[in-house]
């Protein structure tokens, strides 16, 4: 048990540093794409420094609590993801901090920030089924929602559901704010609607939203490696390659709108989830 | 230099405010972000927020109606900030400046911390002005915090 806490804890120390560099990273090669040659590698780490240092500027008391929360739920899904706990368990959490960043937005009255915030809730309920569909389909390959039973699998889950690594491929896109699903907000500093959801977020508090960005994209990527838990090297490698996806997209796509964005999750995604289902309850659970 | 001097050297965000230029300033401006001068190679991204920029960019003369709103973006941006004025008509109404509406320069309404000369200044002399005004920044933040002390 003390083990599993001490990985937990390094994980969730190292997170920060492995998510800014592949942030920066990200940067640079969308830069590249567009034949500029873009930012330094630390790029983000320079960036959340100076948001911290800027003087508070707060709309409301309840604005800072929100991002806190926001930043909590990222961290706290991570270490649970690395301690092998519930995925349900994770998925709610993480869905909590998410809720906390929405009511935060529509804490202020900006029209901006409501939209972006309306928004949002809108790229919530698009991912969130896609999301549910993962654990449920490791309960029929484990007969059970935790992590560690998946650990405890011989065969990589990629096998037996090879269409939910490209539905954890669209969630990343989505969460990460890329086009073509960057309705609420952009990951770039490309403006819709000013900055969406993020308007309102100043200074400290922007910087506490930027800081759970990094456990985010850590946290989405460890979700995939879970698909191929039996070599992590393969496993990385297959996260990198979905975070190179998401990057490529972004730069070949434009923005599209929350209704098509809306259908395209529930109609191309779900359907995806629905057949690689369908299949895992056809050939039942896998030996350990 | 601590960590924090250097990130806000290497970390400054952009609002780009059009007060009432011809859009030669403008488009000056975002010849700044194209693959040719790509200052995103210094961090410098434009944020089109005032919450979250750090330097205030504002080309062509302040009339009656822009100023109430340059005003309002200036103090909508957090603190350690700063302005450029971009172009003849930002520095002192230019062209312009017998207009019946203008009011003058950027400096009728806010403190300018560079003025960048020109009608329409180089890319160069832009990217030049916002790292002037950081360090204007950063030696203001450190009287302040002497004066605190
Ligand atoms: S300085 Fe020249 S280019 Fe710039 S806004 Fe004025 S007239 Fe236009």
């Amino acid at each position: 048990m003390m083990a599993e806490y001490l990985t937990a804890l390094a994980a969730v120390l190292a997170a920060p540093f492995l998510g800014g560099i592949l942030m920066g990273l990200d940067r640079v090669v969308s830069a590249r794409l567009q034949s500029r040659q873009g930012p330094p590698l630390v790029q983000p780490f320079y960036d959340i420094l100076k948001l911290f240092a800027k003087r508070r500027m707060a709309a409301n008391t309840f604005q800072m609590i929100s991002v806190s929360v926001y930043l909590a739920s990222m961290v706290l899904s991570l270490a649970l993801l690395v301690m092998g706990q519930d995925l349900l368990v994770l998925l709610f959490i993480l869905a909590l901090g998410n809720i906390m960043l929405i009511l935060g937005g529509f804490s202020v009255k900006s029209p901006y920030s409501q939209l972006g915030s309306q928004r949002e809730v809108i790229v919530l309920l698009a991912y969130e089924p896609l999301l549910v569909c993962m654990v449920v389909g490791t309960y029929i390959l484990t007969g059970s929602f935790s992590a560690a039973s998946v650990f405890g699998l011989e065969r990589p889950l990629a096998l037996s559901m090879p269409a939910f690594v490209i539905t954890q491929t669209l969630v990343m896109a989505m969460k990460l704010h890329k086009s073509p699903f960057d309705v609420s907000a952009s990951h770039h500093a490309h403006q819709e609607l000013v900055r969406g959801i993020y308007t309102e977020f100043s200074g400290p508090q922007m910087a506490v939203i930027e800081l759970a960005h990094l456990y985010e994209l850590v946290l989405l990527l460890g979700f995939i490696v879970l698909f191929w838990h039996t070599n992590l090297v393969v496993g990385i490698v297959l996260a990198l390659a979905c975070h190179a996806a998401v990057i490529v997209l972004d730069n070949v796509s434009a923005r599209m709108t929350t209704r098509w964005m809306f259908g395209f999750t529930w109609s191309v995604g779900l359907a995806l989830a629905a057949a690689n289902l369908a299949a895992l309850y056809a050939t039942g659970p896998l030996p350990r | 230099m601590g960590l924090i001097d250097i990130a806000r050297s290497k970390s400054p965000w952009i609002l780009h405010f059009d007060a009432g230029a011809c859009n030669g300033c403008d488009i000056e401006i975002l010849a700044c972000l194209t693959p040719v001068y790509d200052v995103e190679r210094f961090g410098i991204i434009n944020i089109g927020n005032p919450k979250h920029a750090d330097v205030l960019l504002v080309t062509g003369t302040v009339n009656k109606r822009s100023a109430r709103v340059l005003r309002n973006l200036y103090d909508q941006m957090p603190d350690p900030k700063a302005v450029v004025a971009i172009g003849a008509c930002a520095l002192s109404g230019g062209v312009f400046h017998e207009c019946y509406n203008v009011l003058g320069g950027v400096d009728s309404v806010l403190p300018v911390d560079v003025y960048v000369p020109g009608c329409a200044p180089k890319p160069e002399a832009i990217i030049e002005g916002v790292v002037m005004a950081l360090g204007k920044m950063q030696e203001r933040e450190h009287a302040r915090k002497r004066g605190a002390a």
